[in-house]
Protein backbone atom coordinates (compact mmCIF):
# COMPACT_ATOMS: atom_id res chain seq x y z
CA UNK A 1 0.00 0.00 0.00
CA UNK A 2 2.66 2.24 0.90
CA UNK A 3 5.58 2.99 -1.61
CA UNK A 4 8.17 2.95 1.02
CA UNK A 5 11.06 0.70 -0.10
CA UNK A 6 12.55 -1.54 2.18
CA UNK A 7 16.46 -1.94 0.73
CA UNK A 8 17.59 -5.90 1.28
CA UNK A 9 21.15 -4.58 2.58
CA UNK A 10 19.51 -2.58 5.60
CA UNK A 11 17.37 -5.71 6.48
CA UNK A 12 20.24 -8.07 6.50
CA UNK A 13 22.18 -5.72 9.10
CA UNK A 14 19.07 -5.59 11.49
CA UNK A 15 17.43 -9.03 11.00
CA UNK A 16 18.30 -12.41 11.87
CA UNK A 17 18.76 -15.13 9.18
CA UNK A 18 15.22 -16.14 9.56
CA UNK A 19 14.03 -13.19 7.52
CA UNK A 20 12.99 -9.79 8.24
CA UNK A 21 11.47 -9.89 11.79
CA UNK A 22 10.43 -5.82 12.27
CA UNK A 23 7.77 -4.17 11.70
CA UNK A 24 8.08 -2.09 8.30
CA UNK A 25 4.74 -0.15 8.34
CA UNK A 26 1.18 -0.55 9.30
CA UNK A 27 -1.79 -2.39 7.66
CA UNK A 28 -4.91 -1.81 9.25
CA UNK A 29 -4.79 1.61 11.18
CA UNK A 30 -7.22 3.14 13.01
CA UNK A 31 -7.53 6.60 13.03
CA UNK A 32 -7.68 8.98 16.10
CA UNK A 33 -8.31 8.29 19.70
CA UNK A 34 -9.63 11.24 22.29
CA UNK A 35 -9.60 11.45 25.99
CA UNK A 36 -10.39 14.11 28.84
CA UNK A 37 -10.72 14.25 32.25
CA UNK A 38 -13.94 15.49 33.66
CA UNK A 39 -15.38 15.92 37.15
CA UNK A 40 -16.07 12.24 37.73
CA UNK A 41 -13.44 10.21 35.93
CA UNK A 42 -12.20 10.00 32.65
CA UNK A 43 -13.92 9.96 29.04
CA UNK A 44 -12.53 8.76 25.86
CA UNK A 45 -13.51 8.48 22.16
CA UNK A 46 -12.90 6.61 19.05
CA UNK A 47 -14.57 6.00 15.64
CA UNK A 48 -14.83 2.71 14.63
CA UNK A 49 -12.90 2.10 11.69
CA UNK A 50 -10.37 0.09 10.85
CA UNK A 51 -8.66 1.44 7.10
CA UNK A 52 -6.69 -0.22 4.67
CA UNK A 53 -4.36 1.91 3.50
CA UNK A 54 -6.73 4.54 1.72
CA UNK A 55 -10.10 1.86 2.09
CA UNK A 56 -12.20 2.42 4.86
CA UNK A 57 -12.14 -1.66 4.68
CA UNK A 58 -13.32 -2.44 8.59
CA UNK A 59 -16.08 -0.29 9.70
CA UNK A 60 -16.83 -1.92 13.43
CA UNK A 61 -13.74 -2.47 14.92
CA UNK A 62 -13.84 -1.26 18.75
CA UNK A 63 -10.57 0.35 19.88
CA UNK A 64 -11.56 1.39 23.16
CA UNK A 65 -11.01 -1.15 26.35
CA UNK A 66 -11.41 -1.74 29.45
CA UNK A 67 -8.30 -2.88 31.36
CA UNK A 68 -8.76 -4.56 35.06
CA UNK A 69 -10.95 -2.78 37.00
CA UNK A 70 -9.45 0.78 37.20
CA UNK A 71 -8.34 1.84 33.58
CA UNK A 72 -9.82 2.56 29.90
CA UNK A 73 -7.11 1.84 26.56
CA UNK A 74 -7.63 3.60 23.47
CA UNK A 75 -5.32 2.78 20.78
CA UNK A 76 -4.93 4.63 17.01
CA UNK A 77 -2.34 2.77 14.44
CA UNK A 78 -1.61 -0.63 13.91
CA UNK A 79 -5.19 -3.12 14.65
CA UNK A 80 -2.96 -6.07 14.65
CA UNK A 81 -0.79 -4.57 17.21
CA UNK A 82 -3.13 -2.97 19.46
CA UNK A 83 -4.54 -6.90 19.86
CA UNK A 84 -1.29 -7.52 20.95
CA UNK A 85 -1.06 -5.16 23.78
CA UNK A 86 -4.38 -6.34 24.61
CA UNK A 87 -3.36 -9.85 25.01
CA UNK A 88 0.08 -8.73 27.09
CA UNK A 89 -2.15 -6.75 29.66
CA UNK A 90 -4.62 -9.59 29.84
CA UNK A 91 -1.76 -11.70 31.00
CA UNK A 92 -0.79 -8.39 33.56
CA UNK A 93 -3.86 -8.09 35.13
CA UNK A 94 -4.31 -11.94 35.12
CA UNK A 95 -1.04 -12.44 37.20
CA UNK A 96 -2.74 -9.47 39.11
CA UNK A 97 -5.77 -10.81 40.40
CA UNK A 98 -4.00 -14.57 41.02
CA UNK A 99 -2.27 -12.87 43.81
CA UNK A 100 -5.58 -12.20 45.46
CA UNK A 101 -4.62 -9.63 47.77
CA UNK A 102 -6.07 -6.53 47.70
CA UNK A 103 -3.58 -4.86 45.98
CA UNK A 104 -4.55 -4.04 42.15
CA UNK A 105 -2.71 -2.58 39.63
CA UNK A 106 -3.92 1.19 39.02
CA UNK A 107 -3.75 2.98 35.87
CA UNK A 108 -0.62 4.73 36.40
CA UNK A 109 1.06 1.36 36.83
CA UNK A 110 -0.42 0.18 33.27
CA UNK A 111 0.28 3.26 32.06
CA UNK A 112 4.22 2.86 32.50
CA UNK A 113 4.29 -1.06 32.10
CA UNK A 114 2.80 -0.04 28.69
CA UNK A 115 5.73 2.54 28.14
CA UNK A 116 8.57 0.08 28.87
CA UNK A 117 6.63 -2.05 26.57
CA UNK A 118 6.81 0.42 23.59
CA UNK A 119 9.94 1.56 24.50
CA UNK A 120 11.73 -1.41 24.45
CA UNK A 121 10.17 -2.94 21.08
CA UNK A 122 11.27 0.56 19.34
CA UNK A 123 14.90 -0.27 20.96
CA UNK A 124 14.59 -3.57 19.41
CA UNK A 125 13.53 -1.60 16.02
CA UNK A 126 10.36 -3.57 16.01
CA UNK A 127 7.69 -1.78 17.40
CA UNK A 128 4.18 -2.35 17.74
CA UNK A 129 2.69 0.24 15.66
CA UNK A 130 0.15 1.87 17.67
CA UNK A 131 -0.68 5.71 20.13
CA UNK A 132 -2.22 4.43 23.00
CA UNK A 133 -4.38 6.59 25.00
CA UNK A 134 -4.62 5.24 28.69
CA UNK A 135 -6.79 6.47 31.42
CA UNK A 136 -8.48 5.92 34.81
CA UNK A 137 -9.88 6.63 38.58
CA UNK A 138 -7.93 4.81 41.74
CA UNK A 139 -8.67 5.87 44.83
CA UNK A 140 -10.30 9.36 44.07
CA UNK A 141 -7.42 10.15 41.96
CA UNK A 142 -7.98 10.75 38.19
CA UNK A 143 -5.35 9.64 35.52
CA UNK A 144 -5.18 10.12 32.33
CA UNK A 145 -1.93 9.56 29.66
CA UNK A 146 -0.19 8.51 26.80
CA UNK A 147 2.33 6.29 24.69
CA UNK A 148 3.29 6.49 21.25
CA UNK A 149 5.11 3.88 19.03
CA UNK A 150 8.62 5.24 19.97
CA UNK A 151 7.80 5.31 23.57
CA UNK A 152 7.23 9.17 24.26
CA UNK A 153 4.69 9.12 27.19
CA UNK A 154 3.15 12.09 29.57
CA UNK A 155 0.26 12.84 31.60
CA UNK A 156 -2.05 15.90 30.90
CA UNK A 157 -6.03 16.93 31.16
CA UNK A 158 -6.63 15.91 27.92
CA UNK A 159 -4.85 14.00 25.17
CA UNK A 160 -5.14 12.72 21.48
CA UNK A 161 -3.87 10.59 18.75
CA UNK A 162 -3.00 11.40 15.27
CA UNK A 163 -4.96 14.09 13.74
CA UNK A 164 -6.67 14.77 17.14
CA UNK A 165 -3.43 16.24 18.12
CA UNK A 166 -3.67 18.53 15.36
CA UNK A 167 -7.76 19.30 15.03
CA UNK A 168 -8.92 18.34 18.65
CA UNK A 169 -6.63 19.15 21.25
CA UNK A 170 -6.23 23.17 20.20
CA UNK A 171 -10.24 23.04 20.86
CA UNK A 172 -9.68 21.07 24.12
CA UNK A 173 -6.87 23.82 25.22
CA UNK A 174 -9.75 26.53 24.80
CA UNK A 175 -12.50 24.98 26.09
CA UNK A 176 -11.58 22.33 28.62
CA UNK A 177 -12.09 22.86 31.92
CA UNK A 178 -11.58 20.94 35.69
CA UNK A 179 -15.02 19.76 37.00
CA UNK A 180 -16.52 19.56 33.12
CA UNK A 181 -19.90 18.01 33.91
CA UNK A 182 -20.99 14.59 32.36
CA UNK A 183 -23.03 16.13 29.77
CA UNK A 184 -20.93 19.01 29.17
CA UNK A 185 -18.01 16.38 28.51
CA UNK A 186 -19.50 14.48 26.21
CA UNK A 187 -20.63 17.20 24.02
CA UNK A 188 -16.98 18.81 23.66
CA UNK A 189 -15.86 15.42 22.71
CA UNK A 190 -18.62 15.11 20.09
CA UNK A 191 -17.48 18.88 19.02
CA UNK A 192 -13.76 17.51 18.36
CA UNK A 193 -15.29 14.40 17.27
CA UNK A 194 -17.22 16.08 14.29
CA UNK A 195 -14.39 18.17 13.59
CA UNK A 196 -12.19 15.30 12.96
CA UNK A 197 -14.79 13.42 10.75
CA UNK A 198 -15.47 16.74 8.39
CA UNK A 199 -11.14 16.73 8.20
CA UNK A 200 -10.16 13.46 8.57
CA UNK A 201 -10.13 11.49 5.80
CA UNK A 202 -9.78 8.04 7.66
CA UNK A 203 -12.61 9.06 10.08
CA UNK A 204 -16.21 6.94 9.95
CA UNK A 205 -19.26 8.17 11.36
CA UNK A 206 -19.49 5.74 13.56
CA UNK A 207 -17.94 6.20 17.58
CA UNK A 208 -18.10 5.07 20.64
CA UNK A 209 -17.67 6.73 24.41
CA UNK A 210 -15.97 5.12 27.21
CA UNK A 211 -16.91 6.65 30.75
CA UNK A 212 -14.37 5.65 33.60
CA UNK A 213 -14.94 6.44 36.82
CA UNK A 214 -14.38 4.99 40.33
CA UNK A 215 -17.46 2.78 40.61
CA UNK A 216 -17.82 1.61 37.03
CA UNK A 217 -16.26 1.48 33.53
CA UNK A 218 -18.78 1.92 30.51
CA UNK A 219 -18.16 2.10 26.53
CA UNK A 220 -21.51 2.96 24.76
CA UNK A 221 -22.86 1.48 21.96
CA UNK A 222 -21.92 2.54 18.51
CA UNK A 223 -23.47 5.91 17.13
CA UNK A 224 -23.23 8.38 14.70
CA UNK A 225 -23.22 12.05 14.79
CA UNK A 226 -25.40 14.34 12.66
CA UNK A 227 -23.49 16.50 10.27
CA UNK A 228 -23.91 19.80 8.25
CA UNK A 229 -22.32 19.65 4.69
CA UNK A 230 -24.12 22.60 3.30
CA UNK A 231 -21.55 25.34 4.93
CA UNK A 232 -20.49 27.99 2.29
CA UNK A 233 -16.96 27.20 2.62
CA UNK A 234 -17.25 23.87 1.29
CA UNK A 235 -19.21 24.67 -1.32
CA UNK A 236 -16.42 26.06 -3.58
CA UNK A 237 -13.15 24.28 -1.82
CA UNK A 238 -10.78 24.90 -4.40
CA UNK A 239 -11.42 28.81 -4.70
CA UNK A 240 -7.96 30.11 -2.44
CA UNK A 241 -6.07 27.70 -4.30
CA UNK A 242 -6.91 27.10 -7.83
CA UNK A 243 -5.58 23.95 -9.60
CA UNK A 244 -6.02 21.79 -6.31
CA UNK A 245 -8.50 19.33 -5.78
CA UNK B 1 17.71 -30.99 69.18
CA UNK B 2 20.37 -34.03 68.50
CA UNK B 3 22.53 -35.19 65.78
CA UNK B 4 20.97 -37.81 63.69
CA UNK B 5 21.11 -39.70 60.70
CA UNK B 6 18.51 -37.58 58.40
CA UNK B 7 19.94 -33.79 59.68
CA UNK B 8 23.14 -33.69 57.27
CA UNK B 9 21.06 -33.25 54.26
CA UNK B 10 18.26 -30.31 53.30
CA UNK B 11 16.92 -32.50 50.40
CA UNK B 12 16.39 -35.66 53.10
CA UNK B 13 13.49 -35.83 55.03
CA UNK B 14 13.30 -37.43 58.34
CA UNK B 15 10.85 -40.78 59.17
CA UNK B 16 8.86 -38.06 61.29
CA UNK B 17 8.48 -35.99 58.29
CA UNK B 18 10.73 -33.01 59.29
CA UNK B 19 13.57 -31.82 57.35
CA UNK B 20 16.29 -31.09 59.66
CA UNK B 21 18.80 -29.01 57.92
CA UNK B 22 15.62 -26.14 57.60
CA UNK B 23 15.31 -26.57 61.65
CA UNK B 24 18.50 -25.94 62.46
CA UNK B 25 18.56 -22.92 60.31
CA UNK B 26 15.35 -21.71 62.50
CA UNK B 27 18.10 -22.39 65.16
CA UNK B 28 20.61 -20.09 64.05
CA UNK B 29 18.09 -17.10 63.91
CA UNK B 30 17.60 -17.61 67.73
CA UNK B 31 21.11 -17.44 68.26
CA UNK B 32 21.73 -14.46 66.40
CA UNK B 33 20.72 -11.10 68.90
CA UNK B 34 17.46 -9.71 69.04
CA UNK B 35 15.33 -7.73 66.74
CA UNK B 36 11.39 -6.71 66.73
CA UNK B 37 8.99 -5.19 65.28
CA UNK B 38 5.37 -3.72 66.31
CA UNK B 39 2.91 -1.55 64.25
CA UNK B 40 -0.05 0.78 64.44
CA UNK B 41 -2.53 1.72 61.97
CA UNK B 42 -0.20 4.39 60.25
CA UNK B 43 3.85 3.26 61.69
CA UNK B 44 5.70 0.36 62.00
CA UNK B 45 9.20 0.29 64.57
CA UNK B 46 11.94 -1.51 64.08
CA UNK B 47 14.40 -1.88 66.75
CA UNK B 48 17.83 -4.32 67.13
CA UNK B 49 20.36 -4.69 69.85
CA UNK B 50 23.66 -4.49 68.06
CA UNK B 51 26.09 -5.59 69.96
CA UNK B 52 29.73 -4.95 68.77
CA UNK B 53 32.38 -7.87 69.65
CA UNK B 54 34.84 -5.74 71.01
CA UNK B 55 35.37 -2.03 71.74
CA UNK B 56 37.31 -1.45 69.29
CA UNK B 57 35.06 -2.44 66.32
CA UNK B 58 31.85 -1.13 64.69
CA UNK B 59 28.48 -2.85 65.28
CA UNK B 60 26.72 -4.89 63.02
CA UNK B 61 24.13 -3.43 60.38
CA UNK B 62 21.34 -5.33 61.27
CA UNK B 63 18.44 -2.75 60.11
CA UNK B 64 18.17 -2.21 56.27
CA UNK B 65 16.02 0.13 53.74
CA UNK B 66 15.03 -1.80 51.22
CA UNK B 67 12.83 0.94 49.69
CA UNK B 68 10.98 4.40 50.83
CA UNK B 69 8.06 2.26 51.86
CA UNK B 70 10.08 -1.28 53.12
CA UNK B 71 12.87 -1.72 56.00
CA UNK B 72 14.33 -5.05 57.11
CA UNK B 73 15.22 -6.20 60.40
CA UNK B 74 17.65 -9.33 60.86
CA UNK B 75 17.96 -12.07 63.00
CA UNK B 76 20.84 -14.52 62.51
CA UNK B 77 23.65 -14.70 59.93
CA UNK B 78 23.99 -11.82 59.10
CA UNK B 79 25.82 -12.26 55.80
CA UNK B 80 23.06 -14.16 54.50
CA UNK B 81 20.68 -10.69 55.86
CA UNK B 82 23.11 -8.82 53.39
CA UNK B 83 22.51 -11.10 50.70
CA UNK B 84 18.67 -10.94 51.39
CA UNK B 85 18.18 -7.32 51.39
CA UNK B 86 20.16 -6.91 48.26
CA UNK B 87 17.55 -9.36 46.43
CA UNK B 88 14.67 -7.23 48.31
CA UNK B 89 16.08 -3.96 46.88
CA UNK B 90 16.56 -5.39 43.40
CA UNK B 91 12.94 -6.62 43.61
CA UNK B 92 11.90 -3.53 44.47
CA UNK B 93 13.22 -1.29 42.32
CA UNK B 94 12.65 -3.35 39.25
CA UNK B 95 8.78 -2.90 40.53
CA UNK B 96 9.54 0.70 40.51
CA UNK B 97 11.00 0.90 37.11
CA UNK B 98 8.22 -1.10 35.62
CA UNK B 99 5.07 0.30 37.06
CA UNK B 100 6.47 3.80 38.76
CA UNK B 101 4.66 2.47 41.72
CA UNK B 102 6.21 0.88 45.02
CA UNK B 103 5.59 -2.89 45.45
CA UNK B 104 3.21 -3.91 48.28
CA UNK B 105 4.78 -5.26 50.94
CA UNK B 106 2.77 -8.17 50.95
CA UNK B 107 3.93 -9.16 47.75
CA UNK B 108 7.46 -8.68 48.33
CA UNK B 109 7.50 -11.09 51.44
CA UNK B 110 5.48 -13.61 49.52
CA UNK B 111 8.22 -13.39 46.54
CA UNK B 112 11.21 -13.81 49.85
CA UNK B 113 9.18 -16.70 51.18
CA UNK B 114 9.00 -18.73 48.23
CA UNK B 115 12.86 -17.57 47.45
CA UNK B 116 13.47 -19.61 50.57
CA UNK B 117 12.79 -23.02 48.68
CA UNK B 118 13.33 -22.75 45.14
CA UNK B 119 17.07 -22.22 44.98
CA UNK B 120 16.60 -20.72 41.02
CA UNK B 121 20.02 -20.51 40.58
CA UNK B 122 20.67 -24.40 40.93
CA UNK B 123 17.85 -25.19 38.24
CA UNK B 124 19.99 -23.93 35.14
CA UNK B 125 23.10 -26.03 36.14
CA UNK B 126 21.84 -29.62 38.12
CA UNK B 127 19.35 -29.72 34.89
CA UNK B 128 21.41 -31.96 32.52
CA UNK B 129 23.90 -33.97 34.32
CA UNK B 130 22.11 -34.49 37.52
CA UNK B 131 18.81 -35.91 38.60
CA UNK B 132 16.35 -33.24 39.19
CA UNK B 133 12.97 -33.93 40.90
CA UNK B 134 10.24 -31.73 41.84
CA UNK B 135 8.10 -32.46 44.96
CA UNK B 136 4.79 -30.65 45.37
CA UNK B 137 4.37 -30.42 49.26
CA UNK B 138 1.32 -29.37 51.49
CA UNK B 139 1.69 -27.63 54.57
CA UNK B 140 -0.20 -28.41 57.04
CA UNK B 141 -2.06 -24.80 56.69
CA UNK B 142 -3.13 -25.69 53.42
CA UNK B 143 -0.65 -24.04 51.37
CA UNK B 144 1.08 -25.74 48.57
CA UNK B 145 4.82 -25.37 47.45
CA UNK B 146 6.90 -26.95 44.70
CA UNK B 147 9.91 -27.62 46.16
CA UNK B 148 12.82 -27.88 43.16
CA UNK B 149 15.12 -30.59 44.56
CA UNK B 150 18.24 -31.88 43.28
CA UNK B 151 18.48 -35.37 44.00
CA UNK B 152 22.33 -36.09 43.65
CA UNK B 153 23.89 -32.77 44.45
CA UNK B 154 22.86 -30.14 47.24
CA UNK B 155 25.10 -27.20 47.29
CA UNK B 156 22.50 -25.07 48.80
CA UNK B 157 21.47 -24.63 52.11
CA UNK B 158 18.62 -22.61 53.74
CA UNK B 159 19.10 -18.82 54.64
CA UNK B 160 20.25 -18.93 58.51
CA UNK B 161 18.19 -15.69 59.29
CA UNK B 162 15.08 -14.24 59.89
CA UNK B 163 13.38 -11.14 58.54
CA UNK B 164 11.13 -8.45 60.34
CA UNK B 165 9.67 -6.99 57.14
CA UNK B 166 8.26 -3.47 58.23
CA UNK B 167 6.15 -1.44 55.31
CA UNK B 168 3.25 0.37 54.43
CA UNK B 169 1.17 0.02 51.08
CA UNK B 170 -2.06 1.03 49.61
CA UNK B 171 -3.58 -0.95 52.80
CA UNK B 172 -2.38 0.11 55.58
CA UNK B 173 1.11 0.00 57.66
CA UNK B 174 2.50 -3.86 57.57
CA UNK B 175 4.48 -5.59 59.68
CA UNK B 176 5.57 -9.65 58.69
CA UNK B 177 8.05 -12.24 59.95
CA UNK B 178 9.82 -14.12 57.52
CA UNK B 179 11.59 -17.39 58.18
CA UNK B 180 14.07 -19.51 56.68
CA UNK B 181 11.35 -22.39 56.44
CA UNK B 182 9.97 -20.00 53.69
CA UNK B 183 6.98 -19.56 55.72
CA UNK B 184 5.61 -15.97 56.64
CA UNK B 185 3.13 -14.41 58.87
CA UNK B 186 1.61 -11.04 59.85
CA UNK B 187 1.75 -9.64 62.93
CA UNK B 188 0.89 -6.89 65.52
CA UNK B 189 4.16 -7.04 67.01
CA UNK B 190 7.32 -9.56 67.13
CA UNK B 191 10.51 -10.65 68.70
CA UNK B 192 13.00 -12.57 67.42
CA UNK B 193 16.75 -13.45 68.24
CA UNK B 194 17.99 -14.23 72.04
CA UNK B 195 15.95 -13.03 74.75
CA UNK B 196 13.22 -12.60 72.67
CA UNK B 197 10.91 -14.33 75.16
CA UNK B 198 11.27 -11.25 77.44
CA UNK B 199 10.45 -8.74 74.78
CA UNK B 200 7.19 -11.22 73.53
CA UNK B 201 6.23 -11.42 76.90
CA UNK B 202 6.51 -7.26 77.08
CA UNK B 203 4.48 -7.30 73.70
CA UNK B 204 1.84 -9.50 74.54
CA UNK B 205 0.76 -7.52 77.52
CA UNK B 206 0.36 -4.15 75.45
CA UNK B 207 0.27 -5.39 71.81
CA UNK B 208 -3.66 -4.44 72.19
CA UNK B 209 -2.79 -1.18 72.29
CA UNK B 210 -0.68 -0.73 69.66
CA UNK B 211 -2.88 0.03 66.54
CA UNK B 212 -4.22 3.46 68.18
CA UNK B 213 -0.86 4.32 69.23
CA UNK B 214 0.98 7.80 67.76
CA UNK B 215 4.72 7.61 66.54
CA UNK B 216 6.40 8.15 70.04
CA UNK B 217 3.67 6.08 71.67
CA UNK B 218 5.44 3.19 69.66
CA UNK B 219 8.77 4.13 69.82
CA UNK B 220 8.71 4.06 73.52
CA UNK B 221 7.65 0.47 73.09
CA UNK B 222 10.03 -0.72 71.20
CA UNK B 223 12.91 0.68 72.91
CA UNK B 224 11.29 -0.79 76.47
CA UNK B 225 10.93 -4.25 74.41
CA UNK B 226 14.28 -3.94 73.72
CA UNK B 227 15.53 -3.07 77.17
CA UNK B 228 13.23 -6.42 78.33
CA UNK B 229 15.77 -8.35 76.08
CA UNK B 230 18.83 -6.46 77.80
CA UNK B 231 18.21 -8.53 81.09
CA UNK B 232 19.31 -5.76 83.43
CA UNK B 233 22.21 -4.32 81.23
CA UNK B 234 21.92 -0.39 80.61
CA UNK B 235 19.85 0.74 77.64
CA UNK B 236 22.01 3.16 75.52
CA UNK B 237 21.60 4.55 72.43
CA UNK B 238 24.71 3.18 71.26
CA UNK B 239 23.72 -0.86 71.88
CA UNK B 240 20.41 -0.28 69.99
CA UNK B 241 19.60 0.75 66.43
CA UNK B 242 15.49 2.05 65.52
CA UNK B 243 13.93 2.90 62.55
CA UNK B 244 10.57 3.98 61.70
CA UNK B 245 8.16 4.14 58.14
CA UNK B 246 4.67 5.46 58.33
CA UNK B 247 2.09 7.26 56.15
CA UNK B 248 4.12 11.03 55.02
CA UNK B 249 7.61 9.22 56.36
CA UNK B 250 9.53 7.04 54.48
CA UNK B 251 11.92 4.31 55.95
CA UNK B 252 14.32 5.70 58.26
CA UNK B 253 17.12 5.08 60.86
CA UNK B 254 16.55 7.20 63.40
CA UNK B 255 19.26 8.97 64.72
CA UNK B 256 21.76 7.95 67.74
CA UNK B 257 21.51 10.83 69.13
CA UNK B 258 17.84 11.26 69.20
CA UNK B 259 17.47 7.75 70.57
CA UNK B 260 19.90 8.52 73.37
CA UNK B 261 17.62 11.60 74.27
CA UNK B 262 14.20 9.30 74.12
CA UNK B 263 16.10 6.75 76.40
CA UNK B 264 16.87 9.15 78.85
CA UNK B 265 13.44 11.15 78.89
CA UNK B 266 11.80 7.41 79.67
CA UNK B 267 13.94 6.90 82.47
CA UNK B 268 13.53 10.29 83.88
CA UNK B 269 9.76 9.80 83.67
CA UNK B 270 9.87 5.60 85.32
CA UNK B 271 11.57 7.44 88.26
CA UNK B 272 9.24 9.86 88.70
CA UNK B 273 6.46 7.19 88.65
CA UNK B 274 8.50 5.11 90.80
CA UNK B 275 8.77 8.36 93.15
CA UNK B 276 5.46 8.54 93.25
CA UNK B 277 4.27 5.31 93.53
CA UNK B 278 6.82 5.08 96.86
CA UNK B 279 5.20 8.41 98.26
CA UNK B 280 2.07 7.24 97.97
CA UNK B 281 2.99 3.78 99.74
CA UNK B 282 4.38 5.45 102.70
CA UNK B 283 1.26 8.17 102.88
CA UNK B 284 -1.04 5.08 102.62
CA UNK B 285 1.38 3.21 105.47
CA UNK B 286 0.97 6.55 107.72
CA UNK B 287 -3.07 6.57 107.40
CA UNK B 288 -4.06 3.34 107.56
CA UNK B 289 -3.58 2.80 111.51
CA UNK B 290 -5.90 5.67 112.01
CA UNK B 291 -8.70 4.13 109.57
CA UNK B 292 -8.30 1.03 109.89
CA UNK B 293 -11.51 -0.66 111.83
CA UNK B 294 -11.44 -2.15 114.83
CA UNK B 295 -11.32 -5.72 114.63
CA UNK B 296 -14.05 -7.34 116.41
Amino acid sequence: MNSIDSTPAKNSLLSSEIGSERTLYPYVTGTSVIGIKYKDGILMAADMGGSYGSTLRYKSVERLKSIGKHSLLGASGEISDFQEILRYLDELILYDNMWDDGNSLGPKEVHNYLTRVMYNRRNKFNPLWNSLVLGGVKNGQKYLGTVSMIGVHFEDNHVATGFGNHLARPILRDEWHENLSFEDAVKLLEKCMRVLLYRDRSAINKLQIAKITEEEVTISQPYSLKTFWGFSAFQNPTKGAEGSW
Amino acid sequence: MFRNQYDTDVTTWSPAGRLFQVEYAMEAVKQGSAAIGLRSKTHVVLASVNKANSELSSHQKKIFKVDDHIGVAISGLTADGRVISRYLRSECINHSFTYESPLPVGRLVVQLADKAQFPLEILNVGHKSFGVGVFLIVEADGRFLLDQVCTQRSWKRPYGVGLLVAGLDESGAHLYYNCPSGNYFEYQAFAIGSRSQAAKTYLERKFETFMGSSREDLIRDALFAIKETLQGEKLTSSICTVAVVGVGEPFNIINQKTIQELIESFETKEEEVVEAADQGAAMQEDRSPEGAPMDI
